[in-house]
């Protein structure tokens, strides 16, 4: 009974010993987490620059590039933990010529912004989507890829064109993609299904509880050649965009190589040799001149 | 059998993989969890005391904690501190910080809940019997405290286990984040995968957290 005691005793002295060591330097912590929204505007005359400049990258030996983790095919890692994908074949060669090792961060969509403006990453380059919105915040280079909206349907009935849906059609799109969106601002007539994931998505489809699924261009091209008996047609709704690296706001030395890499690339056809090695799997060689995006000028079509 | 796509765990380095994503999801938590303990014995304790301006501090701090969602946290640690004072802690660190601080609060909490439940008349007792308070404290309170303890502490541990889901959102590669690789790896060539990967993750999530209730439970019968 006694040992038990003093046991116990040892413990708590034991813990005790510990929290006051560790207490000095946890109670600095949720003052700072405060402060830091308090001064993010006033105390950060050091930290102005959060970027590294091109020189800086260079000396340091290693560059930082968030890319997605789990987009396939565009960044994704494989079954031995190698990233690879489109973005990633670029991001490889980025690292080559800049002759500097690559450390990959893996990304979400919802904080890529942040990690450019936070300069946690140097480049991002995780199918970023050229927006007027981001680019007041972050600074893109030259596009390196096409992507606008586009609608599959099954083959016994192709909509062609969005004014062949009759009154009865339903549309299915995912809730929260830029599908959505669109349709709902420039066509209100027409009638959505909504399902929360692809899965859902594809399962409507495939019963034909709908008659179209409109979606990234991407993913209804990728759907139509694995599913043979539905076609893509319509490959291209509303407003092309494009889809190009970004650093962070005022990284002019590391945009400026960005965009002549990008040039310079053009020559070599490098972005077709990207497509071909990453994305045929998916797309096929019918898209390729829709989808990439050669030399940092978006084709006229 | 349903198709459920457990082949695509057996390719490659996939199932290694998934480990590794366990490993870092229990190192954050549990680095945590032993930072948090005595630090929130402490903190309860403190919690306690009458003087009112420990008792704001620590109201201050702890509703601070409790209000603010984890993932806010955890940015504001991971990208705040960048941001103010140009610190680049890594993620790894950023989330054992948010989950010491998570876990302190949390912890200290139920340390006073625990305190104060202990009825009156054991302080009068032990002092009638001729103990001092020190002794009463180790003695008396301090037992029956942690037996209190144990099963709410059980809770909030598997809790902060479990809530390691979030740290993807800053980068860090756990179990969930492998998981969803995985799945999106495979997508056209196993769509099914999806099922198998989340089960398998499933079961990881409670092979972890099983042995904590199992040390618990035994702990609770030994004390009784």
């Amino acid at each position: 009974m006694k040992t038990k005691h003093s046991v116990l005793a040892l413990i708590l002295a034991f813990a005790l010993i510990l929290s006051l060591a560790a207490c000095g330097s946890s109670t600095v912590a949720p003052a700072a987490a405060g402060e830091s929204a308090a001064s993010a505007g006033t105390e950060t005359a050091g930290s102005d620059v959060i970027y590294r400049t091109l020189d800086e990258i260079k000396a340091d030996g290693t560059i930082n590039i968030g890319v997605f983790s789990d987009k396939n095919p565009f960044g994704y890692v494989d079954e031995n933990g190698e990233y690879q994908g489109y973005d990633v074949y670029f991001a490889e060669r980025i690292g080559q010529d800049l002759g500097v090792k690559i450390n990959y961060v893996s990304t979400e969509a919802a904080n890529r912004v942040e990690y450019l403006e936070t300069g946690k990453v140097d480049i991002i380059l995780a199918n970023f989507t050229v927006t007027p919105e981001r680019a007041e915040k972050v600074d893109f280079a030259l596009p390196y890829m096409n992507v606008a909206l586009g609608v599959v349907s099954p083959d016994s009935r192709v909509i062609t064109d969005l004014s062949e849906l009759g009154d009865g059609d339903e549309v299915i799109v995912i809730s929260g993609t830029t599908a959505e969106t669109y349709l709902i601002e420039n066509n209100p007539e027409i009638k959505l299904q909504k399902y929360d994931t692809y899965a859902n998505a594809k399962n409507a489809i495939e019963n034909g509880n709908g008659v179209a699924w409109a979606n990234d261009n991407t993913e209804v091209i990728a759907f139509a050649l694995q599913n043979p008996g539905y076609t893509v047609g319509i490959p291209s709704l509303g407003s092309q965009d494009t889809i190009a690296p970004a650093v962070s706001k005022g990284n002019t030395t590391l945009l400026e190589w960005i965009n002549d890499e990008i040039k310079a690339l053009g020559e070599e056809n490098f972005f077709h040799q990207d497509y071909e090695a990453t994305l045929v799997d998916t797309y096929g060689l019918d898209y390729e001149e829709s989808l990439v995006v050669e030399g940092g000028v978006p084709s006229a079509s | 059998m349903p198709d459920l796509g457990f082949e695509v765990l057996l390719k490659g380095k996939n199932f290694a993989r998934l480990m590794g994503g366990v490993w870092v999801a229990l190192r954050i938590s549990l680095i945590s969890v032993v930072i948090s303990i005595p630090l929130g014995i402490l903190l309860g304790i403190v919690m306690t005391w009458k003087n009112p301006i420990s008792r704001v501090l620590t109201r201050i701090y702890l509703e601070i904690i409790r209000i603010m969602p984890q993932l806010v946290l955890l940015f504001l640690v991971f990208f705040g501190t960048t941001r103010s004072f140009g610190w680049d802690i890594s993620g790894e660190l950023a989330s054992i910080i948010v989950f010491s601080l998570w876990g302190t609060a949390e912890m200290g909490d139920l340390v006073r809940g625990a305190l104060i439940s202990i009825p009156i008349h054991q302080y009068e007792s032990a002092s009638a019997l001729g103990l001092s308070s020190g002794q009463t404290f180790l003695y008396i309170i301090i037992p029956q405290t942690i037996r209190r303890l144990i099963p709410l502490s059980i809770n909030l541990i598997t809790r902060m286990i479990k809530t390691t889901s979030l740290v993807l959102m800053i980068g860090v590669v756990e179990v969930l984040k492998v998981a969803q690789q995985i799945i999106e790896a495979n997508r056209m060539a196993s769509p099914n995968a999806a099922f198998g990967i989340y089960l398998t993750v499933f079961i990881l999530y409670f092979l972890a957290c099983w042995p904590i209730s199992l040390v618990a439970k035994a702990l609770e019968r030994r004390w009784q």
